[in-house]
């Protein structure tokens, strides 16, 4: 949006919708941090915070939901401004599943912290690291109303998925080897799982941002990286 | 921006003893204003009051006449020597020995000439004519003795009204001594009595002040102004709709409305030269008749007419004329339909006040004869006539005391007559005002 | 004289569209108003679709008035007034010389801004088109006619007792409807409305957009607003007038959610200047 209302007060109305979406997206990128961090300490303290803080990340997500809710009413937007306050609507509900998943992690992360080191475990620090620069590029994009970042966002994770998928593989094959890793790497598994959900909500966000800029949803066919389902891991394939 | 930060006293800008101040200030102008009002309409009623006091104080014994009442013998001998009852006949007797013969019956002492002439003059020329009248109704009162109530002359009039003193010297007096004795005996037998003056109502101008009337005067405004409105409203209101509606906003239709604008002030002597110059003299139309006083007034209204009718033609609203179009009226269907109906009542008052001015008009009509002495009511707007202000101008011009009352009294009439126009304006409007 | 020619440039150039475009009820090409040395509306190209409601809106000023009131030949009755490039109805040129412009206004009805009944009564109002026009000459055929148009215009129950009362006597809003009676009394093909809810209260305007929902399945409808909640409400076709020229007509719902050009959503979005 180049130029401003002649309204002002419209303006401070969506600029406080993006601030809340901006602190929001902050607050769910450390609660990210902080659960890889729980995860790789073996922290069931950290993971503890995480689970408590998550109730911020609703309190905010209910604040941007009236604040829609309010600018809907009092203003009735159009074009390029409903497309912000619907897309403001979605990102909120897409960081929300974020932190969701966020404490779902915590949460395994004092599971974890319970039963022996795992080696694949390296790998979560990865992922991790990956989710959280895709969630702050996103942040980013939308705060700059950046196209091109978002478009990037979209086409990393790919990338994420892809590592998913073959620390699958590596579990699966983990497990195969000693029965007794089956719990902790079932843990790891799911916690894998999260991270990579978290991204997909990213690419949702991303795909957002392109709606509220371009007006028209991104129709190309996102790139699937998340081979897993189709996974098998034998016996012999294991030894090839 | 918003900024609240206004200095938070407790008092603010519009209370306190200096706001206060300022507020009487402004009533104290408000209550003045309104004293000048006041005091200019105080004045301008005291002025009417005055002139309708002047006028009705001068002119309210005018529809009052001193008669006598005399025992008339209708003697055949005088009347109708030739016993044919020929009314024409009744016409060339001397009907003024038979009103000389009832007075001298009542003063049989009077002797000799000069005293009988004198007793003579109490009574009016008009007291024949009465008497005439009488007699030409009912054949049947020849022969018979009747009392009659007679007109008295001007003089006697204007003594017993009061009007004229009698206790100046005799040699001033145009009533003498012995008219003045004659008159207080017939006083003391009653037979002295002012009497509703129907003449002044039914006739038209006279020589003597007590037969005059102002008839021929209201025949006369009422036929020339006939004649102004049926020329002057539809060629006003035709030429207001084509210069309104239909003609082109150029240099011509401008040039055009200006001169309509300077003909509205155009002195009305001079719409009284060019009746002479161009319907009497070039067309030889007759001198004096209302149809042409009708037609230079006509010519005189107009410009105020036109000016009328435009402003109320522009004053409708231009949405009606919108509607007419936008469901495919044409042009002249807007116009007839909506625009004239909705503009009539200003066209209407425009024209009467036209009409108003027109009536009280005298100097045109100078110039175009209408100023005769006509005795005759007016049978037609070819015939000659005057009007009620050239009626007026010459009553007051005339030096005789009996015309003072009857002036005033002329006055009279032509307000009742501009009244019952205006009231007829009011009535118009209100019959065609319409809301929107 | 330039304007024309670049007219002709710009139509040539950008149109290549053959003229009649099917449903297109008033196709305008190149379309120029100028009021005197003024020019309102430059070079205005669009095709209005039958039975539908086209919204015209912008600032104003931006010509588009002006343009609805070529559509009717409104714009006749000012002098100044300039019309060039080409504009049909059902494909016949309106501005052609053979074309009777009380003809034209029967087929294309105006609504105003102001409800302006006649001060008659609410019969005389609708009846007058119909007199005028020769489509009735009995009683009974006016009086149907009165019941069909004031039913159209939803105003049947309101008034049937008292069709001899004045029409200005009505409320704003029965006053409007009363006028879109009148209007479609004389059974035209398009109406045109210079924003007919103006004046009107919330719940008289939400009667009369109500009428204008019902009455496009038997019209066209060309309404000129202000109000861009309404061109939203009431529009299947909206277009953006912007300093005389037709920014960018298209579907409304395209329109008041991802405009294409910036001057349009600057306006609907209010932050036009």
């Amino acid at each position: 949006m180049a130029n401003e209302h002649i309204v002002k007060s419209y303006d401070e109305e969506l600029k406080r919708l993006t601030n809340l979406l901006a602190r929001m997206g902050g607050l769910v990128e450390s609660q990210i941090a902080t659960a890889i961090q729980a995860v790789v300490q073996r922290d069931a303290e950290l993971a503890a915070t995480v689970v408590s803080v998550d109730v911020k990340v609703d309190d905010l997500e209910r604040e941007i939901d009236d604040q829609v809710l309010r600018v809907m009413a009092l203003r009735q937007p159009v074009a390029g401004d409903l497309r912000l306050v619907l897309g403001a609507l979605r990102i909120g509900a897409d960081l929300e599943r974020a932190a969701d998943y966020a404490k779902n992690v915590a949460k395994r992360a004092s599971v974890l912290a319970q039963v022996p080191p795992l080696r694949p475990v390296h790998s979560i620090p990865r992922m991790g690291a990956m989710v959280r620069e895709m969630l702050k590029d996103v942040l980013d994009a939308f705060a700059a109303q950046d196209l091109v970042k978002a478009v990037s966002v979209w086409n990393r994770d790919e990338e994420l998925d892809e590592m998913y998928s073959s620390l699958f593989r590596e579990l699966l094959t983990y497990m195969m080897e000693d029965p007794r890793n089956i719990s902790g790497s079932t843990h790891l598994l799911f916690i894998a799982k999260n991270i990579e959900r978290i991204g997909d909500h990213t690419t949702n966000i991303a795909e957002t941002i392109h709606f509220l800029v371009k007006g028209v949803p991104l129709r190309e066919a996102r790139p699937k990286g998340d081979a897993s389902s189709f996974a098998v891991v034998t016996a012999d394939a294991k030894k090839a | 921006m918003t900024d609240m930060s206004v200095p938070a006293a407790p008092a603010s800008r519009h209370t306190g003893p200096e706001a206060r101040l300022r507020l009487e200030k402004r009533y104290a102008s408000e209550r003045r204003f309104e004293r000048y009002g006041m005091a200019a309409l105080s004045f301008a009623i005291a002025a009417l009051f005055l002139l309708l006091w002047t006028i009705l104080s001068n002119g309210a014994t005018a529809f009052f006449q001193t008669h006598i009442r005399l025992e008339v013998h209708f003697d055949p001998a005088t009347i109708d020597p030739d016993g044919k009852r020929d009314p024409a006949a009744f016409r060339q007797a001397n009907w003024a020995a038979v009103a000389r013969a009832a007075l001298q019956e009542k003063f049989p002492e009077v002797r000799g000439r000069l005293p009988l002439r004198q007793l003579d003059a109490l009574l009016s020329d008009g007291a024949q004519i009465e008497l005439l009248r009488m007699v030409s109704a009912d054949p049947g009162l020849l022969g018979q003795r009747r009392e009659v109530w007679l007109l008295t002359s001007s003089d006697v009039d204007m003594i017993q009204k009061g009007h004229s003193a009698r206790d100046v010297p005799e040699a001033s007096r145009r009533v003498n001594d012995a008219q003045l004795s004659w008159l207080d005996r017939l006083a003391a037998e009653g037979r002295l009595e002012k009497r509703f003056n129907t003449r002044f109502f039914t006739a038209a101008d006279s020589r003597q002040p007590e037969l005059v009337g102002v008839w021929g005067g209201v025949v006369g405004s009422f036929l020339t102004l006939g004649m102004t409105l049926l020329l002057a409203f539809p060629m006003g209101v035709a030429a207001a709709i084509y210069l309104e509606e239909y003609a082109p906003k150029n240099r011509f239709t401008d040039l055009i409305e200006v001169n309509i604008n300077n003909l509205a002030a155009v002195p009305s002597i001079v719409y009284g030269l060019l009746g002479l110059a161009v319907f009497l003299q070039f067309f030889g139309m007759p001198r004096s008749a209302p149809i042409v006083g009708g037609v230079v007034l006509a010519l005189m209204s107009l410009p105020i007419i036109i000016i009328a009718s435009r402003a109320a033609l522009r004053s409708v609203p231009p949405s009606i004329r919108e509607a007419a179009l936008g469901i495919g009226a044409s042009k002249m269907q807007a116009i007839f339909h909506h625009i004239l109906p909705l503009a009539m009542p200003g066209i209407m008052t425009g024209t009467i006040i036209a009409l108003a001015h027109a009536l009280g008009e005298t100097a045109p009509l100078l110039m175009i004869g209408m100023v005769a002495f006509v005795v005759d009511i007016p049978a037609g707007p070819l015939s000659p006539s005057t009007v009620l202000p050239v009626q007026i101008f010459m009553w007051a011009d005339n030096p005789e005391r009996g015309f003072v009352e009857k002036t005033s009294a002329a006055i009279m009439t032509l307000l009742v007559f501009l009244l019952l126009m205006n009231a007829a304006a009011i009535w118009l409007r209100k019959k065609f005002e319409r809301r929107w | 004289m330039d304007a024309t020619v670049t007219t002709q440039n710009v139509s040539g150039a950008t149109v290549p569209v053959p003229m009649p475009m099917p449903a297109s009820k008033v196709a305008a090409r190149g379309v120029n108003v100028h009021y005197g040395a003024k020019h309102a509306l430059k070079s205005v190209d669009i095709d209005i679709r039958e039975n539908q409601v086209t919204a015209f809106i912008g600032p104003s000023g931006c010509g588009k008035s002006t343009f609805l009131r070529c559509i009717n030949r409104m714009n006749d009755t000012i002098a100044s007034c300039r019309v060039t490039g080409d504009l049909r109805l059902d494909g016949q040129d309106i501005y052609d010389r053979s074309v009777d412009v009380v003809q034209l206004r029967a087929r294309v009805g105006m609504v105003f801004q102001k409800a302006n009944p006649f001060p008659k009564s609410i019969f005389e109002n609708v009846a007058y088109g119909p007199k005028i026009h020769g489509l009735a000459t009995k009683r009974s055929e006016f009086e149907e006619i009165v019941e069909k148009s004031l039913r159209g215009a939803g105003l049947w129950e309101e008034v049937k007792d008292r069709l001899d009362d004045p029409g200005t006597g009505l409320s704003g809003g029965q006053q409007q409807r009363l006028c879109i009676a009148r209007a479609i009394a004389v059974s035209p093909e398009v109406i045109l409305m210079d924003e007919p809810c103006s004046a009107l209260d919330p719940i008289a305007t939400a009667h009369v957009e109500e009428l204008i929902d019902g009455l496009k399945s038997d019209y066209t409808i060309v309404i000129v607003t202000h109000n861009m909640q309404q061109a939203a409400r009431v529009s299947q076709r909206t277009a953006f007038f912007h300093l005389g020229t037709l920014v960018e007509e298209d579907d409304t719902a395209k329109i008041f959610t991802n405009p294409r050009d910036e001057r349009t959503q600057g306006y609907i979005t209010g932050r036009y200047g």
